[in-house]
């Protein structure tokens, strides 16, 4: 997937956050010239901080010859009159400060909306872990894992979710889902079976978090 | 098709494994294999693998004796592969009849099908062996010699055997068979590998690929890895203690925090279901005339039906859990077991004898507090009853027992019983070296 366009430049940090921790790629930019240098899925412009920059920057990005979209407007509650006549310049928008959850789930509504683009990632990578969407096999260090149906839902969830904490019952409903009823032990079962199979050298990615669940790697982010 | 199916036809096509092994097993706890194409597998999972069981132990019915194998997705593991060898993958099969029922002589689905009541009654069962073995320098019956017995100074190979254990358990890991310790046990040549537990059914499917994956390994080396209970006089058997807990969602059903002990009425209900039926079940836990070679005092295997906390003479041990573990940790240990038995079978009946202990609410007795070790043959009378002494009193004991015709079904529980009489008969009727040597000239 071609990373979003992000401005401005360096990106406000709560959208950063936001992105990495989602697993989309991104990248900041400070001009109209920054923007010519990149081949672009979408953008998100924060015009909260200088309205006046980024509804220009919102404008230059969808002129012809760019044309990047879709495109994110993120603006305070006191500029919502200044949208009017504004409309073509972007596609949705949001109220800054934004809940990340609002934001995640407005960028990626609008990804999904865009004809011919992947959203889902089709590699998960995390260090030296390499997971195939596309052909279910993981590798560590270019060697693959044989791994089981369920071990291997449960470390693409896990791999895609890096630095979260979670607890075994939301392990079991998004991993197992409903058609399972085996119960809490099960994850530890399987935990503990990835990190045999993940070798000794590697099964610190998966960490226990006490008298919480589990753990993998560290938040893009950082915690 | 669903999602594990496609998993498993993805990865076999990706990793490019040749040879698909399904398993299956039959009554006496022997692994069989048919091995198909990999271009064969969807048309298995949907229709699946007929074949003639009538060669198989157990299997063998008058009128019918096609059934059809079908591979559990679950069970799916690809086997490790070794330098200059093709990837060959393994999948544990669930027997039908051809109607697609499930055949009563299919030792998983008997396990499945008490494990089902377990589950009716709000329960998950999770097992953990405690595997004891031999390795030899040869299969020759008539000379058994173990690796490191010569003598302490003999280092080269004494490293061998630790070597070969070494790559064991680095195969069992690959595998997905998590091994939480393993050791060099009491006996010259003698090892343990303890399993980290899993429900009863993902462990009987380790226990299968275990013994298989110990015997390769050895083999690759020229030595034979024996699970025999007793192949040497005057030195510990092999036993197979399995640690047993019962599973009530996120809570373990055996603790109760506010008893004395930690031991919740589910869980004493529980041992007293193991210890008012050890002896009808001992046929299946133990089930080689020379099992019960293994079962007599001063060799720290059980043989008074008995239970105690952390007392290792006793037949149902309850293990003290590790400070603020309680929790988790609280679980009881079966001491009779032996690494020669079929691993559905046996944690069926164990299962089964338990949750009669529940269902009908037994009381469980006093705990054991004297070291039955050292109590001898002369054992003081209220000690209670005794584990049967051989095959045939098992058998006795077995036959009469409600809870084990169920337990196993009536297919499985009366070929048992034939097959088993059969081999105490060949037994009574052979002359032994102890006979020969004892008696020819004395008398």
């Amino acid at each position: 997937m071609q990373p979003l366009l992000v401005w401005p430049d360096p990106a406000p940090p709560d959208v950063a956050r936001v992105l990495d921790l989602a697993g989309l790629p991104w990248r900041a930019v400070a001009d109209e010239a920054a923007a010519r240098d990149g081949v672009w899925s979408g953008a998100v412009v924060a015009a909260d901080e200088d309205p006046e920059r980024g509804f220009a920057m919102a404008r230059t990005l969808r002129r012809g010859d760019l044309a990047v979209a879709p495109l994110l407007l993120v603006v305070r509650g006191t500029q919502l009159a200044d949208l009017d006549g504004r409309h073509d310049t972007f596609d949705d928008f949001c109220l800054a400060p934004a809940h990340p959850t609002e934001l995640e789930a407005r960028v990626r509504h609008l990804l999904a909306a865009e004809p011919g683009l992947a959203l889902e990632p089709d590699v998960v990578q995390y260090e030296a872990l390499v997971l195939n969407l596309e052909t279910y096999q993981a590798a560590i260090d270019g060697t693959p894992l044989d791994l089981t149906y369920m071990e291997y839902e449960l470390l693409k969830f896990l791999a895609s979710n890096p630095g979260r904490v979670f607890t075994r019952e939301i392990l079991l409903s998004r991993v197992w889902g409903y058609e399972y009823y085996g119960g809490a032990r099960t994850v530890d079962v399987h935990i503990r079976r990835l990190r045999a199979k993940l070798g000794e050298e590697h099964a610190g990615l998966i960490q226990t978090v006490r008298s919480v669940g589990y753990k993998f790697g560290e938040s893009r982010w950082g915690s | 098709m669903d999602h594990q199916q496609d998993y498993v036809l993805r990865t076999v096509e990706e990793r490019r494994a040749r040879l698909v092994r399904l398993w299956f097993t039959d009554v006496l706890g022997q692994l069989k294999s048919v091995a198909i194409s990999p271009v064969e597998l969807e048309a298995a999972f949907e229709e699946g693998v007929q074949f003639d069981g009538s060669a198989i132990d157990g299997f063998s019915r008058v009128q019918e004796s096609d059934v059809l194998a079908f591979p559990d997705p679950n069970s799916f593991q690809l086997m490790p592969a070794r330098d200059g060898e093709e990837v060959t993958a393994r999948i544990f099969c669930d027997i039908t009849r051809l109607d697609g029922a499930p055949f009563e002589g299919d030792p998983r689905q008997v396990l499945k099908r008490n494990l089902a009541a377990a589950s009716e009654a709000g329960f998950q069962f999770m097992c953990a062996p405690e595997v004891e073995f031999f390795y030899l320098a040869s299969d020759d019956p008539r000379d058994p010699q173990p690796l490191d017995s010569a003598s302490y100074f003999d280092l080269t190979t004494y490293d061998e055997t630790s070597d070969i254990r070494r790559r064991t358990i680095q195969r069992l890991e690959g595998s997905g068979i998590p091994v939480e310790y393993s050791f060099h046990e009491d006996a010259p040549s003698q090892h343990e590998i303890d399993l980290r537990y899993a429900d009863a059914l993902t462990m009987a499917d380790d226990v299968m690929a275990l013994r298989m994956i110990v015997r390769e390994v050895a083999m690759a080396s020229g030595v034979h890895a024996t699970f025999m209970p007793k192949p040497f006089e005057g030195v510990q058997g092999s036993g197979m203690h399995t640690h047993l807990s019962l599973w009530s969602g996120d809570d373990n059903a055996f603790h109760d925090p506010d008893d004395a002990v930690g031991l919740s009425a589910t869980a004493r209900s529980f041992i007293a279901g193991l210890l008012v039926h050890a002896g009808e079940l001992t046929a299946v836990t133990n089930q080689l005339v020379n099992s019960y070679k293994r079962l007599v005092s001063g060799f720290e295997a059980p043989v008074h039906i008995s239970w105690a906390r952390n007392n290792r003479s006793a037949l149902v041990r309850v293990p003290v859990p590790k400070k603020g573990k309680e929790d988790q940790g609280t679980r009881l240990e079966y001491r009779a077991l032996d690494p020669a038995c079929n691993p559905y079978l046996a944690f069926s009946v164990l299962l089964a004898a338990g949750l009669a202990g529940i269902r009908h609410g037994y009381e469980l007795p006093e705990e054991t507090t004297v070291n039955l070790f050292e109590s001898g043959v002369d054992a003081p009378a209220d000690l209670g009853r005794r584990l049967p002494a051989n095959l045939a009193e098992a058998l006795d004991a077995m036959e009469r027992s409600e809870l084990v015709r169920e337990a196993l079904g009536e297919h499985i529980f009366e070929w048992f019983l034939r097959n088993k009489r059969a081999e105490w008969g060949a037994y009574r009727t052979h002359v032994s070296s102890f006979e020969l040597n004892r008696y020819l000239r004395t008398w």
